[in-house]
């Protein structure tokens, strides 16, 4: 189907984004990699009266590095993401993520900044920020605020970012080389969204776990921060993890919704089979 | 509704420079086949995932039902007219013909310019990375199994030989 006729505008600076953006209210929309916004104007599902295009904003692209940040601006593209030498040496987990998320012309155009504005409950990308505990800045006409992963993500499809608010950055904090990064996740093909899937972040030095970050996509509304199961793994040998307490707790920290590919009771399967992948990949990596 | 302002694009599709108002709800695809009368590309599911309606923007291949025309606004668009004119998907092209890796020909030409995009990254890709990339575009006809054979044996053909693909 073709959309609903709305009026296009491509402002050059965040200024004039914030500006536009504040004079439509909720009439509008912003439009960055457009993967999941076309297919719903297309659809019809939604018909705003204007698009603000903020790929002309050149401060919104590129990846730097500071002492303590990775810090991504929202309109870097996934392939970018893919491809960036420094994403695989600082935030090995995004990098691993990529691969899982749809197809190289899809990643192509889409942008971190649009994943986590869309907040699909099965994207890889929320999880991942969850996992690594990072930031997402959010602009408007009056203020700039940082607001963490986990406080950002609401209920389905729904975020803490405001009306007047474009995401324009994402701050990721720096971890040193004892870091393990593990993700997985089952789908019906290559390339599709999660039925479950698990982002898995943890310091292991000398064979013992710390600081585990367990969050899991695709089973809740948004990314479900295991904590029961991170508790367990607090100072534990990796190579003496019961996998069958693990799993235990995996059980207590989750309450999934069945849907049209998986049962609540098969993602509660899979979801144990990742944890238990995630520990068996982390005891080969040394 | 009212006051739909038309959008200027200056771009340059298949080498060639356009000059265009367009609709800004018009899709670079409906553009090329509609108003270019290019109708490689084809429109399939018009909603990002069958692949059929790849286009080639700036060096990257993208979904030409998710793009706007009025984003081409300054860019390089390529499509399977522009590439099968200037031979870069020739030796893509023979191998489908001759493993019959296209019947209906609707997926072919995404098929052919993903492929593309994975041969100029990727030397020699094994066949489970070429059906990775092509994940995204859908055949109902071959039963992909002969599209995968097709893309290998181009790989290895310009693998081998010493000047860029094809004599
Ligand atoms: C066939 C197909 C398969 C896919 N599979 C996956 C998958 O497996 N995993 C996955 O994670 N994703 C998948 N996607 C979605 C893809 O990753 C999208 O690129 C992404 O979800 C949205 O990013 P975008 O830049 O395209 O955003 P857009 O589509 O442009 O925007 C999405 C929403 O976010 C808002 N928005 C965008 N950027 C900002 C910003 N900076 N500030 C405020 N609001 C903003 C928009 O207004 C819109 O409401 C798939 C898409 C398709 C078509
Ligand atoms: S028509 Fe664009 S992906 Fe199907
Ligand atoms: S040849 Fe018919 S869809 Fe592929």
């Amino acid at each position: 189907m073709k959309p609903a006729a709305f009026n296009y505008k491509k402002p050059s600076t965040l200024t004039g984004v914030l500006e536009l953006l504040r004079e439509s209210g909720e009439d509008s929309n912003i439009l960055a990699g457009g993967q999941s916004l076309m297919p719903t104007l297309n659809m019809r599902l939604s018909a705003p009266s204007l698009l603000i295009d903020i790929n002309g904003v050149d401060e919104l692209f590129g990846i730097s590095v500071t002492d303590n940040t990775v810090r991504i601006g929202s309109m870097t593209r996934h392939a970018e993401l893919e491809k960036s030498s420094v994403i695989s040496e600082h935030i090995p987990l995004i990098n691993a993520a990529m691969p899982y998320i749809a197809h190289p012309a899809i990643r192509n155009r889409g942008t971190i900044g649009g994943s986590l504005a869309l907040a699909d409950p099965a994207a890889e990308l929320p999880a991942c920020l969850c996992a690594l505990r990072g930031f997402v800045e959010m602009t408007s006409t009056s203020a700039t605020r940082k607001v963490e992963a986990k406080d950002f993500f609401r209920a389905l499809y729904e975020t803490d970012l405001k009306a007047n608010e474009i995401i324009t950055a994402i701050e990721i904090p720096r971890y040193d080389q004892n870091y393990f990064s593990f993700i997985d996740e089952l789908s019906r093909r290559h390339g599709d969204y999660a039925m479950c899937g698990l982002a898995f972040h943890a310091k292991i030095e000398e064979k013992i776990i710390s600081d585990a970050q367990i969050v899991f996509f695709a089973v809740e509304a948004k990314p479900i921060i295991a904590v029961t199961a991170m508790r367990e793994l607090e100072g534990a040998k990796i190579s003496d993890v019961s996998l069958e307490v693990l799993q235990g707790a995996v059980g207590n920290d989750l309450d999934p919704f069945g849907d049209l590919h998986a049962s609540a009771t098969l993602k509660l399967h899979y979801a144990k089979e990742l944890i238990k992948r995630a520990i068996t990949s982390g005891i080969t990596s040394g | 509704m009212d006051n739909i302002e038309q959008i200027k694009i200056n771009t340059v599709v298949n080498g060639e420079k356009v000059e265009a108002f367009v609709e800004p709800r018009l899709s670079l695809v409906d553009f090329l086949r509609n108003e270019l009368e290019l109708t490689g590309s084809h429109v399939g599911c018009e909603h990002g995932v069958c692949g059929a309606c790849s286009i080639q923007v700036d060096g990257s291949v993208v979904r030409g039902c998710l793009m706007l025309a009025s984003q081409a606004d300054g860019a390089d668009v390529i499509s399977i007219e522009g590439a099968s004119d200037a031979g870069i998907v020739a030796d893509l092209q023979k191998a489908f013909h001759e493993r019959n890796a296209l019947q209906c020909g609707f997926c072919t030409p995404g098929m052919l310019l993903t492929s593309s995009e994975l041969l100029d990254q990727k030397k020699n890709p094994t066949r489970a990375e070429i059906r990775e990339y092509l994940s995204g575009n859908y055949c109902r006809c071959t039963g992909y199994e002969a599209i995968i054979d097709a893309v290998e044996t181009v790989a290895i053909d310009r693998a081998g030989s010493s000047h860029n693909g094809k004599s």
